[in-house]
């Protein structure tokens, strides 16, 4: 019996150790283990036993069932984890095929350039001002210096709706209304971006409708000095460090010392080339200190107060820094050109 | 203006300063040099020559064989096509070997069968503008004087071994619209003495006086007139050098009379007109302001109407010349004058702009004018002249002049401290260094203890105020010597408006949710202006439009935002998502500013999605744009207090089209374009939105409140109504969550259907109502009881019936 019991063991684990599948497996567990099993058979021969010989069979029994269990439960994990690896074989995918797209659009480049400029002089104390784009002969002229039949109103040919209001030439009338607003008292610090509108042919390098944003500070102690520190943390922000700036004497009516700044060619760093034609620097911005009429007409003792303004085109920017070469792209919205500035710099 | 490096040594010493150094200098301290132009540049071979013999070409009809002497051994045969070409003539010979303008090199070469050994020159061949080339040499070749050397270069007896400077003047520096201002400018910059022409005239003993009287009736815009008078002018070439001059400057030599008076113009910036005296018809000169409709005709022979606006000279009785812009035709110098009579005089700049506008006559004379001359030069500018045509038209000078002179010339005397010069600059200067300055620009200065006092010459007109003396002082000190610093005191915060910050918030979620920012123009056409206006109302119209395409303000984005559309999809982008944010301007009356409000626009076209090996595509319908607007609202915490109602809009779809409603105000749509836009723009089915951003970015937002997050389980309960076609979901839903309240926190739409399985004139619609309360598991029973409340409203309110 002992002898009948062992042999039914070494059957059984060949049999499983020969086993290939889950379901042959489980057909080994039935007809060892089952009540219908030759193990079962075995011990009902147990009657013939004696008393002592019994309880030892009977464990002996009990240790090849085990002895199956285990080996069967061992197999079973092998044949599990093979089965699983097969399947996952079978869900391979190509990885270099192209994901599923999420749509992102982007900043159109004008709003990228002036956000930036926005933030840059937020971070130093700036507010960002905003006001109409059909303005007041009064606040686009008059308030800057610039009386009825000045000559250097021909500089900016406008377009007029009736003979006092008209498209702001230049984004200063938001200055002036700002000016206007703080009642003689300082200190102003703004920034004002906007949309601007001058009589001119669409072309490659002018637009009927333009960007401008302009800075205005005004205070009791400010210097040209204070510009000219405040141009460079901005043109070394803006287009790098290694970039020198230069000013140079100009004029506009509303300022009074003015001034223009170039930024040192980065193509050719200052040496000359087409790009700066042959000068080394490039003209970014106009500046200078605000004119005492100006002040003045805001409401401002000129005696006491001083300020200084700058401007600049950020269509002129855009085009400097991403070399876009005609301004019409800004306004066409090909989206081949729109989607190039989606990248974060 | 342009500026011949060569002629301004006249004036000033420019020895150890190039051409490109001075220009540098120049820029750098207040004008902008915009080029320097180097005459000769890549011309080399080009020398006079004598015209020995010329005939026909045997075998072309237009050309001419010439035999030249070049000032070598041997003369030498070019064959010639110029019209113009006689024997005798000294000109501009390209020997073999030269290179003309555009790297044109002269080769020895066979014309016709015949040698030639070079190429006789017009001046444009030398690289000269046509239009300044004197009349008689604009169809042909450059005849020299007779006493020209042969032989040498051709191009410095031209001038052309010159380098012109382009200055690029802003309206307050008119001085150096002379080359005398410019000298003085130089001056200042380098620190050297101004060298004034020559004038030395031999008067013969009659009076000017005697010829003319002058009577000025508009003093105000003529305060000043004088006249000279020249005898006995032989009419012919002006010199050369001077023609040469003239040309480098832009202008076109004439006759010595005509050219005199333009090189003054240049070199004093005083504009003179030279009149025939003979053919005046009388003894006399009145300026007056012309009649309402008196004709006049003016040198160009254009006969001109004039109006009290415009100032005339008169011989008493007819206009002679319209002051400051042109001469008439009437008493124009002629190849037979014999005496002139020259005008100098100031005419103010509004009274010659007036004219010059009207009649489209800007010239270089009216530019000056405007601008403002020199009050001081006017007198010696007419003896310059008149000296000029002593010695070089044979005339006699006749002695004085004939004036009407009212003007009073007070020259600006200004003081600032020079604690102010430094504390507007920023600068450390002491007194020496300001004196310095003002002396180099030859400003007459006293000083008192701090202060400075500056007589300004009359030439520079723009110094009036302490800021034009700080402006001298800051430009000739050198912006480069100005200190950096940053701006001191209070300090103020810097950050963006709620407002202003929103609106970022807005477009980042929009270009999130896959729309590019599109900026199109403001200007539009009438048609265009109010389509798809929100509000109706008069349209804001330019006075003088450059276009009809751009004569009026929006009154809505988006036909320009259906423009890009078209646009893009005409090249091959005809799936596209774009939005703008912009104003758009509602007219107020005539005499006050219009509304301008704020509005975002967006339009999507084509496919929404598109994923092409996966087999998915989905073109834009009306509830992936809505859904973008819900977006856009949740984002802002407006979520509940938007609704949309069906609405019909003119341009839009009728039942593709919402209104949308900010707390029960319209601020604008969404929908589907109507399909004949859609056609006409030839765009595949387009879904947009418009609405004011300004209401949008103005409501109130509700102030943010934590809520407990749910600890007990929500119970579901799905029902699907069969309601008639009309009855909208918004309905439905808000009967739900009314009467639902407290214990329905959700209510979704899941599935919509109309069809053949369901009753004609009838749809189903599910909804998932999901029922919770915040402290406690609900019962079933208490759920069952709220959701038949529910279904009895729906079914009362809307004769909804749950679909078997
Ligand atoms: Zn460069």
């Amino acid at each position: 019996m002992q002898e009948r019991l062992k042999e039914l063991q070494e059957e059984a684990i060949q049999k499983i150790e020969q086993s290939a599948s889950l379901k042959e497996l489980n057909d080994i567990r039935v007809a060892y283990l089952g009540k219908k099993g030759p193990i079962t058979e075995v011990l009902r021969g147990m009657g013939k036993l004696s008393a002592e010989e019994r309880p030892v069979m009977g464990a002996l029994a009990n240790e090849v069932r085990e002895a199956i269990a285990v080996k069967i439960e061992a197999k079973q994990k092998g044949l599990e984890e093979a089965a699983v690896l097969e399947k996952l074989a079978t869900e391979r995918i190509d990885v270099t095929l192209p994901g599923r797209p999420v749509k992102v659009g982007n900043h159109h480049p004008l709003t990228r350039i002036i956000e930036e400029i926005e933030d840059l002089f937020i971070g130093m104390g700036y507010q960002v001002a905003e006001g109409p784009e059909v303005e007041q002969d009064y606040y686009n002229f008059e308030a800057l210096n610039l009386p009825k039949g000045h000559p250097a109103r021909d500089m900016q040919d406008s377009f007029y709706i009736t003979e006092e209001i008209l498209l702001r030439t230049h984004t200063s009338p938001v200055q002036a209304r700002t000016m206007e607003k703080h009642e003689g008292k300082g200190p102003i610090k703004i920034i004002c971006p906007g949309k601007v509108y001058r009589r001119d042919n669409d072309d490659a390098t002018h637009s009927h409708q333009f960007m401008q944003i302009e800075g205005l500070v005004v205070g009791e102690n400010i210097r040209m000095s204070d510009l000219k520190g405040t141009l460079e943390v901005f043109a070394k922000k803006m287009f790098g460090d290694d970039r020198e700036i230069r000013l140079r004497p100009s004029f506009f009516p509303f300022t009074e010392p003015s001034v223009e700044m170039d930024i040192s060619c980065k193509i050719c760093g200052g040496k000359g080339c087409s790009v700066c034609k042959q000068t080394g620097w490039i003209e970014i911005l106009g500046a200078g200190m605000v004119h005492p009429n100006v002040l003045e007409m805001a409401g401002y003792d000129s005696k006491k107060y001083t300020g200084f303004a700058f401007g600049m085109g950020p269509e002129r920017i855009a085009m400097l820094k991403y070399g876009v070469d005609d301004i019409r792209h800004f306004y066409t919205n090909d989206v081949r050109f729109l989607k190039q500035f989606s990248v974060e710099e | 203006m342009f500026v011949s490096y060569k002629w301004l040594q006249d004036y000033i010493d420019l020895s150890g300063v190039t051409a490109a150094e001075l220009a540098e200098k120049i820029t750098k301290s207040g004008i902008e040099v915009e080029g320097v132009e180097i005459l000769n540049e890549g011309i080399k071979g080009v020398v006079v020559g004598h015209v020995l013999e010329r005939e026909q070409h045997p075998n072309a009809d237009k050309l001419s064989k010439c035999l030249v002497d070049v000032g070598e051994e041997q003369p030498v045969q070019i064959i010639c096509g110029a019209p113009n070409v006689a024997q005798g003539q000294k000109v501009a010979v390209a020997k073999a070997g030269a290179v003309l303008p555009g790297n044109f090199k002269i080769k020895r070469a066979k014309l016709r069968g015949e040698e030639s050994n070079g190429m006789i020159c017009s001046l444009t061949e030398l690289g000269m503008e046509g239009k300044v080339v004197p009349k008689e040499y604009s169809e042909g070749i450059f005849v020299f004087p007779a006493d020209a050397e042969v032989g040498v270069d051709a191009l410095g007896l031209l001038n052309r071994d010159d380098e012109v400077l382009e200055l690029g003047l802003t309206p307050n520096r008119a001085d150096c619209l002379s080359m005398l201002g410019v000298a003085y400018e130089v001056a200042a910059i380098l620190g050297r003495e101004v060298k004034l022409p020559e004038i030395s005239l031999e008067p013969v003993a009659e009076k000017a006086s005697d010829y003319v009287k002058i009577t000025v009736e508009a003093k105000k815009d003529n305060p000043l007139y004088v006249a000279k008078m020249i005898k006995n002018v032989k009419i012919g070439p002006a010199p050369l050098w001077m023609q040469t001059r003239l040309m480098s400057a832009g202008i076109r030599p004439h006759n010595n009379v005509v050219d005199i008076t333009n090189y003054i113009l240049l070199e004093y910036g005083q504009p003179l007109h030279a009149f025939d005296y003979d053919r005046l018809g009388s003894k006399e000169i009145l300026v007056r302001r012309a009649a309402d409709g008196e004709k006049f005709v003016t040198l160009d022979d254009v006969e001109r109407t004039l109006t009290p606006d415009h100032l005339v000279i008169t011989n008493g009785t007819e206009p002679v010349a319209l002051a400051g812009v042109m001469g008439g035709a009437n008493s124009e110098v002629t190849s037979d004058t014999t005496t002139v009579l020259l005008e100098s005089a100031y005419f103010s700049g509004a009274a010659v702009r007036k004219a010059s506008k009207d009649h489209g006559l800007r010239s270089e004379a009216s530019a000056r004018f405007e601008k403002g001359v020199d009050p001081n030069r006017v007198r010696a500018a007419g003896e310059r002249a008149a000296y000029l045509m002593a010695k070089y038209a044979g005339g006699e000078v006749l002695e004085g002049a004939a004036e009407a002179d009212t003007l009073t010339v007070e020259p600006a005397v200004v003081s600032i401290t020079l604690e102010k010069i430094n504390r507007v600059l920023g600068t450390e200067l002491v007194m020496k260094d300001v004196k310095e300055i003002f002396d180099r620009l030859q400003f007459a200065v006293s000083i008192e203890e701090d202060t400075i006092t500056v007589t300004a010459p009359t030439r520079r007109g723009d110094i009036k105020i302490e800021e034009d003396l700080l402006e001298e002082v800051a430009r000739l000190y050198g912006y480069d010597n100005i200190p950096k610093t940053l701006p001191i005191g209070s300090s103020t915060p810097g950050r963006l408006s709620d407002y202003q910050k929103k609106r970022r918030e807005v477009r980042q979620y929009l270009e999130g949710a896959g729309l590019y920012q599109a900026v199109t123009y403001s200007l539009t056409s009438e048609e265009k202006a109010t389509q798809f206006a929100l509000e109706k109302g008069d349209t804001i119209r330019l006075a003088m439009p450059m276009s009809e395409e751009r004569s009026i303000l929006r009154l809505s984005i988006m036909p320009q935002l259906l423009e890009v559309l078209k646009y893009n999809s005409a090249r091959q982008n005809d799936s596209l998502a774009v939005y703008e944010t912009g104003a758009v301007f509602l007219s107020n009356g005539d005499e006050s500013l219009p509304v301008e409000r704020e509005h975002l626009a967006a339009a999507v076209t084509g496919l929404w999605h598109s994923h092409s090996w996966q087999g998915e595509k989905k073109a834009v319908d009306f509830f992936v744009v809505k859904g973008i607007v819900e977006g856009m609202f949740a984002k802002l915490g407006l979520m509940d207090r938007v609704d949309y109602v069906q609405a019909q809009l003119d341009g839009m779809h009728p039942g593709r089209t919402a209104e949308i409603r900010l707390n029960g105000e319209k601020i604008g749509f969404v929908g589907q374009v109507h399909p004949s836009i859609q056609k006409e723009l030839d765009l595949k089915d387009t879904y947009v939105f418009e609405l004011s951003l300004k209401a949008v970015l103005e409501a109130e937002a509700p102030v943010l409140q934590y809520e407990t997050i749910p600890r007990f389980p929500s119970i579901t309960r799905d029902i699907a109504l069969v309601v008639n076609r009309e009855t909208v979901s918004g309905t439905l839903w808000e009967i739900i969550v009314n009467e639902g309240a407290p214990l329905l926190k959700e209510a979704e739409v899941f599935d919509l259907y109309e069809g053949d399985k369901i009753e004609a004139g009838k749809k189903s619609i599910a909804f998932s109502l999901k029922y919770a309360d915040p402290v406690r598991t609900l019962t079933d029973d208490e759920v069952t009881k709220v959701h038949g409340r529910v279904l009895n409203a729906l079914q009362e309110k809307t004769g909804a019936v749950l679909r078997g």
